[in-house]
Parts: C-alpha cells; sequence; structure tokens
C-alpha cells in the first residue's frame, strides 16, 4: 500500500513537471543544438540559406575551421580581444564603484538601511534600454553632459560615436546594479562579532578590513563579477547605443550582424559556439573556485 | 575612524544620483513643450496625447509598440506561470536524479547570455521549426523560457518555507495526492504564484534582446525595440514619454511584488517583514 501511494505520488510530480520540461526541452536544449548543427551543416546553393545537419556523423567542420582561422589571425580575432578587454575594464569599473557602496548599505547605512536597499533593487526594475536612453539623452551633442565635458581639455567630441571609454562606461553603468546586489547579500551575511574580535585584539579599522571583511566578502566578490561578466560578453545594444562605429564592435555585434545581415548564419553559429566555450571555461573556473572553498570550509 | 563612514556615505550617495539622474531627465524630457530631447523649453503632455501627429496616443507605430509589449508580456504571464507553477512543485517534491538533472537544465538559462539562447532560438525557428513564426509566436516562445526560470525559483522558495508536512496531513486524512494540491497547497502557493506573474510581467516589457532577435519587422517591435530602432535618429520626446509610460508600469509591477511578498512575510508571523522581503526582492 505504501509503495504504490509512493509510486502515485512520483507520477504526480512527474505529471506536473513533465509540460514544463518538454518546453524546455524543446526551446531551450534543442535550440542549443541546433547552433551546432547549422555551424557544422551545409548551405544551401541556391537560396544562400543554412541547412541545418542533425547527424554528428556526417558533420562538416570547414566553415567552422575558417571562421576560428579569422578570429586566431585575422579580423575576427581583435573584436574578441576587444570584447574581453571592455569586459575587463567594465568589470572592473564595477568593482571600484560597487564594491564601496555595497560595504557601506550592508554594515554603515544605520537607520537609512532600507532606504537604500530600495534605492539599489529599483535600477533592476527599470528597463535597460531605458537607462541607455537617458545617456543617449544626456552625451548627444546637444545634450546636458556633452554640454558640460565639452569644457574640459579633448571633452569636445562627439561622445556617441567610436569612443571606447564611452561604451566601457556605459556597461559599467548598465550592469553595476547586477554586481551590487549579490555582494550585498554576501556583506550582509559576515557576522560583525568577527569584526568586533579583530578590533579587539588591537586590528586597526582598516586592518580589520582587509584582513577579515574582504577575505570573507570574497567568494560573494568573485560571483559577482562572474554575475555581471556572462551577460556583458553577449551585450551588443549598449555598445551600438552608445558608439555604433566598427571602432569598437563586440563579438555580440558581429554575430548580429552575421545572423540578421548576411546570408551567413553559418558564420554567426559558429562564433555563438566559439563564445559559448569561452564563456564555459570561465564558468568551470568559477565552479571550480567555489568548490576550493567550500572544502576550505568543511575542512 | 569616524571620517571613514563619512567618505562612503557620500561615495554611496553620489552613486545613487548617477544611477537615478539620467533616467530622470530622460522623465523630465518626456514632459517638454518642444521638439528637442536635450534643450527644456516648459512643461506639457504634448508628446503623450497633445500633439495630433506624434503623440503616443496619435503615433501608430509607438502605438502598436506600446500594445505589442503589453499583449506579449500578458501572453508570457499566460503560458510561463502554470508550466512554471508544475515545474517548481514536481521538481521540488519529487526526488530523483531526473529531478535534479531537470533543477540545474533551469538554472542554465540564468547564467546564458540572452544573446546566446536568442541566436538559439532565431537560428532553429528559422531553419528548423516551420511550426513556429518569427514574430510574436516565437517572440512568446523566447520570452516564457527565460522567464520559467524566475517562476520556478519564486514558487520553489515558498514551497521550501511551507514544507511538505501540510500535504502529507491531508493525505493521511484521505485525500489523494492530487487533491492534497489543489486543496492544500495551491491555496497556500496563491500568493507567491501572483507574485511571479507580476515578475514575469515585469521581465517581459523590459526585455529586448529576445524580442528583438524574434521579431518579423515594425509590426512586431515591442517598446523596447521601439526605443532601440530610434533612440540615435531625430525621435521627438514621445520615445522618452513611451518609456516613461513602461517605467510606471515596472515600478508598480514592483509596488505589487513588495506588497505581496510583506503580507507573506507577515502572516508567517515575521517581525522584520518589510526589510525581509527587501532582502528576498534583492536576491532574485
Amino acid at each position: 500500500m505504501a509503495r504504490r501511494s509512493r509510486q502515485s505520488l512520483n507520477t504526480l510530480w512527474l505529471g506536473l513537471a513533465a509540460p514544463g520540461m518538454a518546453w524546455m526541452a524543446l526551446f531551450f536544449i534543442v535550440p542549443f543544438y541546433s547552433v551546432a548543427a547549422v555551424a557544422f551543416g551545409q548551405v544551401d546553393p541556391i537560396r544562400q540559406s543554412a541547412v541545418p545537419e542533425w547527424n554528428p556523423r556526417f558533420w562538416d567542420f570547414t566553415l567552422f575551421t575558417d571562421v576560428m582561422d579569422r578570429v586566431v589571425n585575422g579580423d575576427l580575432g581583435t573584436v574578441f580581444i576587444r570584447t574581453a578587454l571592455y569586459v575587463v575594464l567594465a568589470v572592473a569599473g564595477c568593482v571600484v564603484v560597487g564594491y564601496p557602496v555595497a560595504y557601506f548599505v550592508s554594515r554603515e547605512a544605520g537607520k537609512w538601511r532600507a532606504t537604500l536597499l530600495v534605492l539599489m533593487i529599483l535600477p533592476y526594475w527599470v528597463s535597460y534600454l531605458m537607462r541607455m536612453l537617458g545617456w543617449v539623452n544626456l552625451l548627444q551633442p546637444q545634450g546636458w553632459m556633452a554640454q558640460l565635458l565639452s569644457h574640459l581639455p579633448a571633452g569636445d567630441r562627439n561622445w556617441l560615436s567610436g569612443q571606447p571609454i564611452t561604451v566601457v562606461f556605459g556597461l559599467v553603468y548598465g550592469y553595476v546594479p547586477f554586481f551590487i546586489l549579490p555582494l550585498y547579500a554576501t556583506l550582509d551575511r559576515i557576522d560583525g562579532r568577527l569584526l568586533e574580535a579583530a578590533r579587539d585584539l588591537g586590528a586597526t579599522s582598516r586592518q580589520a578590513f582587509w584582513r577579515v571583511t574582504l577575505p570573507l566578502s570574497r567568494q560573494g566578490l568573485i560571483a559577482a563579477c562572474v554575475i555581471t561578466a556572462l551577460p556583458m560578453v553577449g551585450d551588443y545594444y549598449t555598445n551600438n547605443l552608445l558608439s555604433a562605429s566598427p571602432r569598437t564592435e563586440m563579438v555580440g555585434n558581429q554575430i548580429v550582424f552575421f545572423l540578421q545581415q548576411t546570408t551567413q548564419p553559418q558564420v554567426g553559429a559558429s562564433l555563438v559556439l566559439m563564445l559559448s566555450a569561452a564563456l564555459l571555461v570561465v564558468m568551470a573556473g568559477y565552479l571550480v573556485s567555489v568548490n576550493r572553498a567550500q572544502k576550505l570550509v568543511t575542512r | 575612524m569616524k571620517s571613514k563612514p563619512k567618505l562612503l556615505a557620500s561615495f554611496t550617495a553620489l552613486y545613487v544620483l548617477w544611477s537615478m539622474l539620467p533616467v530622470a531627465i530622460a522623465v523630465l524630457f518626456s514632459f517638454n513643450s518642444g521638439r528637442s530631447r536635450s534643450t527644456w523649453q516648459g512643461f506639457s503632455l504634448r508628446w503623450y496625447w497633445g500633439d495630433p501627429f506624434s503623440s503616443v496616443w496619435h503615433d501608430d507605430s509607438l502605438l502598436r509598440a506600446l500594445r505589442n509589449s503589453l499583449v506579449l508580456a500578458v501572453l508570457t504571464i499566460l503560458v510561463a506561470t502554470p508550466l512554471g507553477v508544475g515545474l517548481a512543485l514536481g521538481l521540488t517534491r519529487w526526488r530523483g536524479k531526473p529531478a535534479r538533472v531537470a533543477n540545474g537544465i533551469l538554472l542554465l538559462p540564468l547564467v546564458t547570455p540572452e544573446l546566446v539562447v536568442g541566436t538559439a532560438l532565431f537560428l532553429v525557428v528559422t531553419n528548423s521549426y516551420a511550426f513556429l513564426d518569427l514574430g510574436r509566436p516565437a517572440q512568446l516562445v523566447g520570452h516564457v523560457t527565460f522567464s520559467l526560470s524566475y517562476v520556478v525559483i519564486v514558487v520553489r522558495g515558498r514551497l521550501l518555507s511551507i514544507g511538505p508536512d501540510l500535504e502529507e496531513a491531508a493525505r493521511d486524512l484521505g485525500a489523494s495526492p492530487f487533491q492534497a494540491v489543489r486543496m492544500v497547497i495551491l491555496p497556500l502557493l496563491t500568493p507567491a504564484i501572483f507574485a511571479s506573474a507580476v515578475l514575469v510581467f515585469a521581465t517581459s516589457i523590459d526585455d529586448f534582446v529576445a524580442s528583438s532577435l524574434l521579431s518579423s519587422g515594425a509590426g512586431s517591435e515591442t517598446v523596447p525595440v521601439k526605443i532601440y530602432g530610434s533612440v540615435r535618429g531625430g525621435a521627438t520626446p514621445a520615445l522618452n514619454a513611451l518609456a516613461t509610460i513602461m517605467l510606471s508600469l515596472s515600478m508598480l509591477a514592483l509596488v505589487v511584488v513588495f506588497a505581496i511578498m510583506r503580507v507573506m512575510r507577515r502572516r508567517q508571523g515575521d517581525a522584520n517583514a518589510g526589510e525581509n522581503s527587501l532582502k528576498e526582492l534583492a536576491s532574485w
């Protein structure tokens, strides 16, 4: 009797989850596989469209190797390097802006805490495009910010055309809310008594920060960096809105270009595969570091 | 010692100002009485409905974008919420290896750049899935796919805090497993389900990448796609007005979700319901 009811219970849970699982299989897993099927597939010679090859036994790697070659030796390589550079700079910018803010809100804000927490959450809920629209308004040649900047030495230029600094700045502005909240959660969990103990044992507040708070928030800091870096790598809209110039193009721009504006979706698909592979390496590195940290704790 | 918090406090204040000001100025210019998006010429509602040609109310392309966004968001709620609630229930209570694998897969959309998910769907729709057209159907599929994870996270959080005791009690008292779900768990989950539906609404109306990659042209443009397409051209403040309308909807959604979560926590006897709800909001 007990076994039968357990079985019927499992059937119920399976039945409830099945539609959602089918959805994810059909619209998440198969599409992923289809990227490979297109990248390693054939091209219809007349319609110039992709013919996906679903059977790995017939996969054709010629085009993929061509694209790979362009990435390693040719024009696309610069785009990958530029993407990495912008993302590293923007994540560094997020650390510089976000760490002090997260630290203040979690540890020193006192009666302002709840208010500040609301203000940290708000940008999350404002459409990304709306936030960029704000900066386009401010930075266009007649905009208030552009006017202000034009008084600076070398500040009188078109800030919205091919300026790497605008793109990196836009990325920091766009993603820093996603950086602050996970970091805040980690800092908030640090036991205040540990800091008191450090102070009682003679550490200055600076030493207490460097030797207690920072090491304890290391995992949260890494997590926040990964969480912001991943979507940044695939970002093409910030770039198009704030620069729209080939001089600042990132991988995302190339992918969208090949998919939407050319008859070579396979090149786009190959780039998506390479980008995903690069991201997998980052993710794996992150998971290894989490794992190591957990072992340190349990040892 | 005292100077450090002061320095940090001013830094934080500057950050808040920096994060809010551009949005506030964009909202301000939606009320500009002139055509400029950078020179202030006085207050008017011209760009909302006053202007007979280019106000949001009278410009067909802006109104269509608004309608597309809202229809898409409502459809996404209708599909994603039941699917997600089913997944959350099934995967939380069912202890087996397949459930763990499925849980892992559900986390993937959260860490995969939307560009990758979007292009994968674009390729499969244009090359293989003949039953799915670019435009609203494909956009709906895209929005549902990444909304599902949010519904599962919110509903599962609530499910874990309820615990399995109540449904076990119901079954011991003679309810069938299905009755236990329908008569005990679902009523308890209602606030969480409602909150997740509002969250889905907010993510859907704010989404740009999937809406843009899976659109079929001007006819299926949503508000973010419209903003993206016209912000660099000579758009009028009507564009800011359109963005402001969407912003108000998002803020309304935020307030509703917060209110629901606070009520849920109050009922569970949480003395600090307000701040803890904020923390939960921050953890998404």
